[in-house]
């Protein structure tokens, strides 16, 4: 039904040319197969295959090996959400904006990057959709397509703390807080903390490195994302 | 009894004080531990939420680790590395092409599964026995507000230890060191955790709610066994007081270091005093206690 | 043997993928094939006329069909080969729609499978033999298992009708659920008022033999000829000189010593009680596990107070043997609880709702005791914790249904409706309270159902949220109800007096039992299955069981009502004739062969066969055989399967016929 209505809108815009601003396009991502009748069972399958537009929904579902469109919109994970309140966009309606194909939308949003990661919505999902790893998933693919992101000093922080992780293998709290401020330019921000956090001999100034750091950093080598892999 | 350890990297920093007492008390209880040998970061949040891939892989390296030590059962005190060893291991050995991926990047093989436990699971299986036959106070007149966070024991269909929504196994370990529990509705509510630096009001916020609910349900002191958790709930009071005024100082305390009270060490022997949040025991002493 | 060939293009569902022209034609040549062709629907009334006509015309002693599957079709062309005066077993249908064009695409091959299948059905029914029909007797007595609405209503329409029943409840009541609640959608008029006459109706009923506070232990025999045995269990109490005064129940010393199940636990009860004033039938039942007399052996009060001693200490269970004709299974449902559940539950338990510790965290029964007149609180709104008049009240749907994550897919289906009325009725009650209800979808498909939703929303005000709730704890007295309304896209938090809960719907715990009892099959959540989901939905698999109400599925009061007349109208079918035609495809012991090994008894899912003794003149037993009751055979051919010395033989699909059609492949 919503791939006829696109058909029918996008047909409209075509003849009048100056479409509703805010009219939001919907398309299919994918196209059935011609019954041909084809002759066997894997010639099917090809044939279903190079029809197939692969979307970020399907990006997120092969990350995640969960269907998005499991998630039937009953809102429970919005309601139990700690950080709800501070997002732009409720989380199931983030999952709807993919079901919907509409990925800008949810990419640039903040509510991905103001997930806390706790579980709550995945332990309580009546269907069993595991909201939190979709979360990631979406994250992953805002990095991967170069989205500007809605909550640059969070996403600093995750770069600033991974930076550490890279060199030294295990986190280093003052190289982090120190990178961290490099990269916000926040630098009075949690100063506070800081000179307690010295004197009780929490901070050592020294980073804590493990032996192998080779092998840790090849991980993060061997693992790194690869940016605008297709357009949004 | 002994078993391997994985600290994780706040136990050498900001959660010091929860390495020394939980050393400690272990091995008052006549346990050791074997520290995984030149253990990495277990990625934490912020490679799980950005790279599913360098999450997995950061994680499973510890694995591969205790695999090539020999040890076969590992605690994970932190609940988010406990958190990402037990996802990552269950992700991996589930998904036979994510299990091939990462053996390849890590050159290893997993062939069996290793027995990641939370600190809760680690003092169940010593037995609470242990605690009462060891304790020197019974710390009776602490009420506590026992604090799983939310890592701890989610997802309980893969973490199949306690009740996700309502757990109770930190309330009997809590309940055999002589003190009491409160029943309060925050006990798996987030703190809000790796927002702490970027997003500290956030923090502030939810931390205060939990602290709140805590005390309006008679707690004298809540009881914790995260990192990150006691880093939001105690080093954040003092901002805490900014931002909310009327605000009383409420002490936060690591599971082992209530434990080790109880067990007659001083709050300098446990790294109480490193806390933000003063907390001084003067609590009864047992009367028939063994010299 | 002049054999007739009709193929069947099934309109495109066959010639699709069959040459269907050139299958009739290849049968021509084949030997005894005297006529074949080919039509678009042989199913139609041209088409049946096509083979009765061939039949006349061409002298034909048997027909194959080949057409859609026999369950759909083969009736319809067997009694045109009988109107045209063939036996209906000299017909033989070929599948050539579920066993060829549907699973095929390509046409030569199909084609060719086509003939093959033709081939073999023509080589079987040159070996067929003429059967006739069994006849066995039907007793015309139903056993109606249940005594809630649906129950009520089967018993009394077979009653009605002039036949008998037996009707079994396994509470000290009828009444059922339906006795339970205070008002009914969409018309609010009180349950207990329209119920009540039909108990009644159902006790003084002469046809009607009731039996409460009894169960079905076990089921023998087949349709028409049943034998159930019942359990009456010991209520203590005889019968016979019982007037329902209720005198032993006032003066009971016991007063509050068990929950009231009947309240929904919100009231106690004594030891010696009966579940509600309006019980049929109104005759007090002891529950041995709170009456002193049998915790210590003193206090016999009741007996005392008794002036017709009726007391009966001594009283056991009893067992009855009852004749049964056709059953009717119409047990109901219970609801799911939110409580903590075992391990290895099949259920989990709403741990973000508290695990039922709250205790105004009610469910749909518990808001219906409390909002009817005659329950607890006499009508008024009154919470359970502390009695106080809730000013807020939340309702939350689709609490355990459509959550597979806790066990249960389904959708309860009474819920939009029930808690709409609960709103209404609340809003009714007390005029300055705000009830709020959190929904997912409003499924108000009914007589005017979505009118009474609308009524709810519009005139009494009340606040629809869509979205479920994820967490609700307890804070000084009140109850946080947190959510999401999905709508606005806004978080919503409500500081509750009062939360009732739509639980779902699930059967009865021992519903598998039942089942297994009886013969019937039932689904993974425990309802029980019909056995066409559109067009047999009150018949069960097994000849003879009918079934009415919510064992089913979840289902409201008319839905049940109809069921459980349209249950009695088929028993009713049964009971038209006095003898029953059975397909004569039945199994045969040849005596003389028969090695007596019994290897076949064994076997036999539906317990047909029987030691038979063979006696020499004198009426010495010299053999043992085995014996098939062809009125309890299905005809499934286990038995001749088994049987080492090849003496049993299924009528219809002998050896003989079986290997041809082999052999024709």
């Amino acid at each position: 039904m919503i791939c006829r209505e696109a058909q029918t809108r996008k047909a409209d815009k075509n003849m009048s040319g100056n479409a509703l601003k805010d009219t939001k396009k919907l398309q299919a991502s994918f196209v059935p197969p011609t019954p041909s009748a084809p002759d066997t069972a894997q010639e099917h399958s090809e044939t279903a295959n190079q029809k197939h537009i692969r979307s970020i929904a399907d990006e997120i579902t092969e990350k995640t090996f969960q269907n998005v469109s499991l998630c039937y919109q009953c809102g429970k994970c919005s309601a139990g959400c700690p950080v709800r309140f501070y997002m732009e966009v409720a989380p199931n309606k983030i999952v709807r904006l993919i079901q919907l194909g509409l990925y800008e939308e949810a990419l640039n949003s903040n509510t991905p990057w103001l997930c806390a990661g706790c579980l709550t919505c995945s332990t309580r999902c009546p269907n069993s959709f595991d909201l939190a790893k979709f979360m990631d998933a979406v994250r992953e693919v805002a990095l991967e397509k170069g989205v500007e992101v809605g909550e640059r000093d969070i996403l600093n922080f995750h770069k600033a703390f991974l930076d550490q992780i890279k060199h030294h293998g295990r986190s280093y709290e003052v190289g982090l807080v120190a990178d961290y401020k490099m990269r916000t330019l926040n630098l009075l921000q949690d100063v506070d903390s800081a000179p307690g956090m010295f004197v009780k001999g929490k901070l050592s100034v020294l980073p804590h490195n493990v032996k192998d750091k080779k092998s840790v950093k090849e991980i993060f080598e061997k693992t790194s994302i690869k940016k605008n892999q297709t357009p949004l | 009894m002994r078993f391997g350890y994985y600290p994780g990297c706040s136990q050498t920093g900001t959660a010091k004080e929860y390495d020394i007492s939980l050393r400690k008390v272990i091995g008052k209880l006549g346990v050791s531990f074997d520290e995984l040998d030149d253990w990495s970061c277990c990625g934490a949040t912020s490679a799980h939420v950005t790279n599913h891939k360098l999450a997995n892989a950061l994680a499973m390296r510890n694995i591969a680790l205790a695999g090539t030590q020999g040890i076969d059962n590992v605690v994970a005190p932190c609940a988010a590395c406990y958190n990402r060893l037990v996802l990552s291991q269950y992700e991996t050995m589930h998904h036979p092409e994510i299990k091939a991926e990462t053996e390849e990047l890590l050159s290893a093989k997993f062939t069996q599964d290793i027995k990641v436990m939370n600190v809760l699971e680690l003092f169940m299986k010593i037995g609470l026995g242990k605690i009462i036959d060891n304790r020197k106070h019974e710390l009776s007149d602490l009420n506590v507000a026992c604090y799983y966070g939310c890592l701890l024991v989610r997802p309980a269909e893969i973490t199949k230890f306690d009740d996700a929504e309502q757990p109770v196994s930190m309330e009997k370990i809590v309940e055999a060191t002589g003190a009491k529990t409160v029943d309060w509705n925050y006990r798996v509510e987030c703190c809000g955790a790796a927002h702490s630096i970027a997003r500290r009001d956030i923090v502030i916020d939810l931390s205060k709610k939990i602290i709140d609910d805590a005390v309006d349900n008679g707690a004298n002191v809540m009881v914790v066994a995260c990192p990150m958790c006691h880093t939001n709930l105690d080093m954040r009071q003092r901002a805490m007081k900014r931002v909310y005024p009327g605000h009383k100082e409420f002490p936060v305390l690591y599971l082992s270091e209530l434990i080790g009270l109880s067990l007659g060490m001083n709050e300098k022997e446990l790294g109480i005093d490193l806390h933000y949040i003063d907390f001084k025991y003067d609590g009864n002493i047992l009367k028939n206690t063994v010299a | 043997m002049k054999i007739g060939v009709f193929i069947c293009h099934c309109g495109e569902n066959i010639s699709r993928t069959v040459d269907c022209p050139r299958v009739a034609h290849f049968c021509e040549g084949l030997p005894g094939v005297e006529y074949s062709i080919d039509y678009k629907y042989m199913c139609s009334d041209p088409g049946q006329k096509m083979i009765k006509d061939a039949i006349h015309e061409h002298k034909l002693d048997a027909i194959v069909v080949g057409s859609c599957s026999p369950n759909m079709h083969e009736r319809t062309f067997r009694n045109a080969a009988v109107s045209a005066g063939i036996n209906p077993f000299l017909v033989e249908i070929a599948n050539l729609r579920e066993h060829c064009s549907w699973v095929h695409d390509d046409v030569e091959a199909a084609t060719e499978k086509a003939i093959e299948l033709v081939r073999m059905a023509i080589e079987k029914v040159k070996r067929d033999k003429p059967l006739t029909k069994i006849k066995v007797p039907v007793t015309k007595r139903v056993l109606v298992i249940g005594g809630g609405i649906a129950g009520i209503q089967a018993a009394l329409d077979v009653a009605n009708a002039g036949y008998e029943v037996v009707l079994v409840e396994r509470e000290p009541s009828i009444g059922g659920h339906m006795s339970q609640l205070s008002e009914t959608f969409p018309t609010l008029d009180c349950s207990q008022c329209i119920l009540t006459p039909r108990m009644v109706e159902v006790y003084q009923h002469p046809k009607i033999k009731l039996l409460t506070y009894s169960e079905v232990v076990k089921v023998e025999g087949f349709i028409g000829n049943f034998k159930a045995t019942i359990k009456k269990k010991a209520r203590h109490i005889n019968e016979d000189l019982c007037s329902g005064c209720g005198l032993c129940i006032t003066k009971c010393p016991t007063k509050k010593k068990a929950y009231n199940s009947f309240e929904e636990d919100l009231a106690f009860r004594p030891a010696i009680y009966v579940p509600f004033p309006q019980a049929v039938p109104n005759i007090p039942v002891i529950d041995e596990t709170v009456c002193m007399y049998y915790k210590n052996g003193k206090c016999g009060m009741c007996v005392k107070v008794c002036d017709r001693e009726a007391i009966d200490f001594e009283q056991k269970d009893t067992m009855l043997v009852a004749d049964i004709g056709a059953i009717i299974v119409a047990t109901g449902y219970k609801l799911y609880n939110i409580d903590k559940k075992t391990f290895d539950s099949k259920y989990k338990g709403y741990g973000e709702y508290g695990y039922g510790k709250y205790r105004d965290v009610i469910d749909g029964l518990q808001f219906e005791r409390i909002a009817s007149a005659s329950g607890p609180t006499a009508g008024e709104i009154k919470r359970p914790s502390d009695g106080k008049e809730p000013k807020k009240i939340v309702f939350i749907q689709c609490v355990g249904s459509r959550d597979p994550s806790k066990g249960i897919s389904y959708c309860s289906k009474i819920c939009c409706m029930y808690t709409a009325k609960h709103a209404m009725l609340y809003k009714h009650k007390v005029h300055d309270g705000e009830a709020y209800v959190f929904y997912m979808d409003i499924r108000a498909g009914g007589k005017m159902y979505d009118e009474f939703v609308r009524r709810a929303i519009e005139e009494d005000q009340v606040k629809y949220i869509r979205g479920r709730v994820s967490r609700i704890y307890e804070e000084n007295g009140k109850y946080i109800v947190k959510g999401e309304d999905t709508i606005a896209g806004v978080p919503v938090e409500i500081d509750a007096d009062l939360v009732v809960l739509a639980t779902a719907m699930i059967p009865h715990d021992n519903a598998p039992t039942l089942a297994q009892t009886i013969g019937i099959p039932y689904d993974r959540h425990g309802f029980f299955n019909e056995a066409h989901p559109k067009l047999r939905p009150v018949e069960s698999t097994t000849a003879g069981v009918f079934l009415a109400g919510a064992c089913q599925s979840p289902k409201d009061i008319p839905e049940s009502v109809s069921m459980a007349s349209a249950a009695a109208s088929k028993a009713m079918i049964l009971f038209a004739s006095d003898t029953l035609e059975r397909e004569p495809v039945v199994a045969k012991v040849n005596e003389d062969l028969c090695a007596g090994c019994f290897y076949c008894k064994k076997v036999c899912p539906f317990g047909a066969i029987e030691v038979k003794d063979i006696t020499d003149v004198n009426g010495i037993v010299y053999k043992e055989v085995a014996y098939i009751n062809q009125g309890v055979c299905q005809g499934c051919g286990t038995c001749t399967a088994t049987c080492l010395s090849k003496s049993i033989e299924l009528a219809g699909f002998n050896n003989e016929e079986i290997f041809a059609e082999i052999a024709a492949l």
